[in-house]
């Protein structure tokens, strides 16, 4: 077995160990509920909500955009706990062992996928179970849910591990990471169509993931009936891949690149500065 | 003939040069923007020494550790750990290298068997006959005093058992060559004692090369086959702790009493002092006692003289 491929495997279960922390302790699980429990609060409530011109309630439109919307936010995930875990030297520790940083990373990865996971289960199935007019995916629809899900994780993630090396400090993460999440919310088109928007916006919209995700999933999950809200009356399969696709190409090739520059400069003398700075803030 | 049976079996006893020194360091400087922490310091560290660095806070002692482990970037001299350079030092190299961090807050939602069997499976691709790997996790846990607090969370765990399980991480794939930054800041006596122990046994037993900073003199002494003093950027004293006392002075003090009144003399040849003293009947002298310069004497002597002559110093952390 190669030495990455093992170290990938450690970081796999690395990850693994990690979820199943988040899920066991209190805080962990708190910040769960009340993340996930926000949007389908929201959704509950706008069950008998109706729309002109569709045949469905609010929460069964803007369900399938959520579910999009839950997969690009997957990105606070790494770039939150690499900027927390360097400072708090916990990257600094897995980067003393061999292949370390390897397995550092793909236990990130597969944090935030589990996370994401549970924010799409949460929201699909209440959904299907309490909201009418949903489509249920056929063999097709399915494999596209996947596709998108798979896609929309690998444009979004390296941007979290970009911003995590990045940034000074993991409180950033916590202000400046929800300003940019709230504007995506606003720019997916899920809450307002995105033709409502003058046209500099629509077109800054279109450049990033969450719009084509919330796409993506409308269409898996909404009627064709309703691409006719859509611009351009089309679910733009191709556009939405070519999207999804050059965000994950670009993340791929400069994610390595900025995470290698950071995880070189972490040492046992700026974990230790931090703590100083942090003691000083109590 | 003894010495020579003694070469036999071992042919590379513990501090002997050879041509595979653990570390070997010439000419290393370190420069942060215009300011110099270290100026030419030289060094080596033959295979299976315990070797402790000394010096004064900002003297540079975390900066030369740093820069041996490769997690920073020297600005000139050569440096070869393992025999590789550690700006060069591949996972291979890695895996030989144990280092005992300073633990904050990390992992706080591990417990400690989970943590440490998780970290000591990076080590088994490595594992040879001769250097099985990872340390059993059980044992290792047992020898470090951790084997009652295996399920513990590693947030709920005190200042002394963190620094322990600190040490646990870093030897946990049993490393040739151990560093530890002040390892014992904050142990109780007890907990003291008993890294000492763990660093004779890893000495004796698994032939660790260790290389250790510290401010506790007495630790030096104890723990140490050599003492390296740094002042101001630059190595001023290397030596055995007796080595060091003797060439700082040369000279003794004793001190007498004769019949309740007190005497101190200091003498460059304090035996044949005593023995003038004693066959001189000045009457029943008590209370004899002969002190030479302690590793303390010799530490503060060598520190003040380099202050005095040495540029500022202020190490800088970023």
């Amino acid at each position: 077995m190669s030495l990455t491929v093992n170290a990938i495997r450690i970081g796999v279960a690395r990850g693994w160990t990690m979820f199943r922390h988040l899920m066991t302790t209190a805080d962990g699980l708190g910040n769960t509920v009340f993340w996930n429990g926000v949007p389908l609060g929201y959704l509950i409530l706008n069950r008998n909500t109706e729309i002109e011109g569709v045949p469905f309630s609010l929460a069964t439109l803007a369900l399938p955009g959520l579910i999009g919307l839950a997969i690009t936010a997957s990105a606070y995930g790494p770039a939150y706990y690499i900027a927390a875990e360097r400072e708090d030297g916990t990257l600094l520790r897995t980067k003393a062992a061999p292949y370390g940083i390897v397995a550092y990373v793909t236990g990130v990865l597969v944090m935030a996928t589990l996370e994401t996971m549970v924010s799409v289960l949460v929201l699909l199935v209440p959904g299907i179970i309490l909201f009418d007019g949903l489509v249920l995916p056929d063999a097709i629809g399915w494999l596209m849910l996947v596709a998108v899900t798979v896609l929309a994780l690998m444009a979004t993630l390296p941007i979290g591990v970009i911003i995590g090396s990045v940034v000074k400090s993991p409180r950033l993460i916590g202000g400046v990471g929800l300003l940019v999440i709230g504007g995506m919310t606003i720019l997916s088109g899920i809450f307002i169509p995105l033709q409502a928007f003058p046209g500099w916006l629509q077109v800054v919209a279109q450049a990033f993931p969450p719009y084509w995700a919330a796409m993506g999933m409308r269409s898996v999950f909404l009627p064709d009936a309703v691409v006719a809200g859509e611009i351009g009356q089309s679910w733009r399969t191709l556009e939405m891949f070519g999207v999804l696709g050059a965000w994950a190409l670009v993340g791929a090739l400069v994610a390595p690149v900025v995470l290698r520059r950071m995880a070189r400069r972490a040492t046992g003398s700026s974990v230790e500065a931090n703590r100083q700075q942090a003691l000083q803030r109590m | 003939m003894y010495y020579m049976t003694e070469l036999a079996t071992d042919p590379r006893p513990a501090g002997v040069p050879n041509a595979d020194p653990a570390i070997a360091v010439s000419g290393l400087r370190m420069r942060y923007g215009t300011h110099d922490v270290l100026h030419g310091v030289d060094f080596r560290v033959e295979r299976g020494e315990v070797v402790t660095l000394l010096g004064p806070n900002g003297a540079g002692k975390t900066t030369i550790i740093e820069i041996l482990e490769g997690f920073r970037t020297r600005s000139a001299g050569e440096v070869l750990v393992l025999g590789k350079d550690p700006e060069h030092g591949d996972e291979a190299w890695r895996s030989g290298i144990g280092i005992v961090l300073q633990s904050w807050r990390d992992h706080a939602k591990w417990r400690v068997r989970e943590l440490l069997t998780h970290l000591g499976e990076f080590y088994a691709p490595f594992s040879t006959a001769e250097r099985p790997r990872p340390w059993p996790v059980d044992d290792l846990m047992e020898l470090v005093g951790l084997a009652p607090l295996a399920l513990q969370r590693i947030s709920s765990l005190s200042g002394g058992q963190r620094r322990r399980l600190d040490v646990a991480i870093g030897i946990i794939g049993r490393p040739d060559l151990l560093f530890l930054d002040e390892p014992t800041a904050g142990f109780d006596p007890e907990a003291r004692r008993g890294f000492h122990d763990l660093v004779h046994r890893l000495s004796d037993l698994e032939s660790t090369t260790i290389l250790l900073t510290t401010h506790d003199l007495d630790e030096a002494e104890k723990l140490a086959d050599r003492i390296l003093i740094l002042a101001a950027g630059r190595i001023v004293a290397d030596g055995s702790g007796d080595e060091l006392a003797r060439s700082v002075s040369t000279r003794a003090e004793v001190r007498w009493s004769v019949a309740g009144e007190r005497f101190v003399h200091e003498t460059a040849d304090a035996t044949d002092f005593v023995r003038q003293l004693l066959l001189g009947g000045e009457g029943p002298i008590a209370d004899l006692e002969v002190r030479r310069a302690t590793l303390e004497d010799t530490y503060m002597t060598l520190v003040r003289r380099d202050e005095s002559a040495g540029p500022t110093r202020m190490e800088d952390r970023s």
